[in-house]
């Protein structure tokens, strides 16, 4: 259990998988212009990495490491990634459609965030056996939303202010992202 | 200039994919703490680029249209296993530095970018060696920035100390916010000078993303299907 809240606390926030892994960089400076999309996209996120890292790592304890096919985790994963995606997609449109209408047009975008893929090789490489693997999976993808929407409220805040012309736009969401990244750094303390 | 020096010139210079077009941005940050780490990581991507490029262009009228992102895909991942293993094998303490960013050059959004804008409508040579120039743009730009944070932040290039000996490193750069921190005074940089590059002002949708997947071209077709 120890070591669950371990894994839990460190991917959340300690090693902060935007903001000192830098996976799934694009989404975060792109869809967080206000609080509500990015809330949206970090959900979705969440959803997806959590039941990605699940098929993966069954994939990997059950069928590639007995196998001795472990070469193969890179290829099979990405393309799990994009099946589950899809069939993730398809589901809710059919099944639950209130959460689609709130998450749906963020599932397609999830495919090519490195985030997923990143948290899927994490966990074969740090040998999780499955519950581990939910575990980090769910932290990594938490600390995705907590950064993303710090990062978008900040974003409504400074929207109004007067920055440097050099500074509008891109490099002063890109500053604001190193000085929350010194922020988290202070978690290091708590492990 | 013939069309392969041209594709050179233009990835190196006119459409370098990191200055101009800001792709593979995750990896950038993440490699940059030392120009030797930014140099293996870009000469690994250039390897991959030129040789998926290639077989994506080979293949190109083989690959039903439904099927085209799965075959880029599959294409991308069995190469970059090789060098994932090639490196294991043969560079170990590289690989150890680079870790899980090797594997991660499957999802290099230059790669898709590349297989996707050109392999897929153009010949093989001439995508190899479009490859080859956006892999040397992205290598050089990766060595740009990877000395720069070492120099700031450990007063080394290339591991040979170049500062005086009074200079006190300022090692904040070589961690994570001088990530961040070296690439926005880059891009305000190119901003200021108004260079051409897709995060300028509110950013030229004719090149590059600007990091908006919800207004991404690449993925509409998809939502209709």
């Amino acid at each position: 259990m120890v070591e669950l809240i371990v894994i839990a606390v460190s991917s959340c926030l300690v090693s902060n998988v935007v903001l000192s892994q830098f996976l799934g960089i694009c989404s975060f400076l792109g869809v967080s212009t206000d609080i509500k999309t990015a809330a949206g996209m970090g959900g979705a996120v969440v959803f997806v990495i959590t039941i990605a890292s699940f098929v993966a790592s069954v994939i990997d304890n059950y069928i590639l490491i007995p196998l001795n096919m472990v070469y193969l985790e890179t290829i099979v994963f990405i393309l799990v990634i994009a099946a589950l995606v899809q069939i993730v997609e398809m589901f809710m449109h059919k099944c639950m459609e209130s959460l689609y209408s709130a998450l749906g047009i963020y599932l397609p975008l999830i495919t090519t965030n490195c985030a997923v893929l990143g948290v899927a090789l994490t966990n074969a490489q740090n040998t999780y056996n499955i519950i581990e693997s939910v575990v980090n999976g769910f932290a990594t993808a938490f600390g995705y939303l907590i950064a993303i929407v710090l990062l978008a409220g900040i974003r409504e805040h400074i929207a109004g202010n007067n920055i440097p012309r050099s500074f509008q736009g891109v490099p002063i969401v890109i500053i604001t992202a190193s000085l929350m990244s010194i922020a988290f750094f202070g978690f290091a303390g708590l492990m | 200039m013939n069309k392969y020096t041209e594709r050179i010139y233009n990835g190196i210079w006119k459409e370098n994919p990191l200055f101009v077009l800001v792709l593979g941005t995750c990896p950038t940050l993440a490699v940059t703490t030392s120009a030797m780490n930014g140099a293996g990581m870009g000469l690994s991507t250039t390897a991959v680029l030129m040789l998926s490029n290639a077989l994506i262009a080979v293949l190109r009228n083989i690959i039903p249209e439904k099927l085209r992102l799965p075959a880029e895909i599959v294409v991308v991942a069995s190469l970059v296993t090789v060098c994932d293993m090639l490196m294991e094998g043969f560079t170990p303490d590289l690989y150890a530095s680079l870790g899980i960013y090797i594997p991660l050059i499957v999802v290099n959004c230059i790669i898709l970018g590349r297989a996707e804008a050109y392999a897929m409508k153009n010949g093989p040579i001439v995508s190899f060696f479009d490859g080859l120039g956006m892999g040397l743009g992205f290598t050089i730009a990766l060595v740009l920035i990877g000395a720069l944070r070492e120099l700031i932040g450990a007063g080394e290039i290339f591991g040979f100390h170049i500062m005086p000996s009074f200079y006190t490193p300022c090692s904040i750069f070589i961690l994570a916010p001088g990530a961040f921190f070296v690439f926005a005074a880059l891009t305000a940089l190119q901003n200021k000078l108004k260079m051409p590059c897709a995060t300028n002002g509110d950013g030229n949708p004719e090149i590059g993303c600007n990091g908006n997947c919800l207004t991404c071209g690449f993925m509409k077709p998809k939502k209709d299907n």
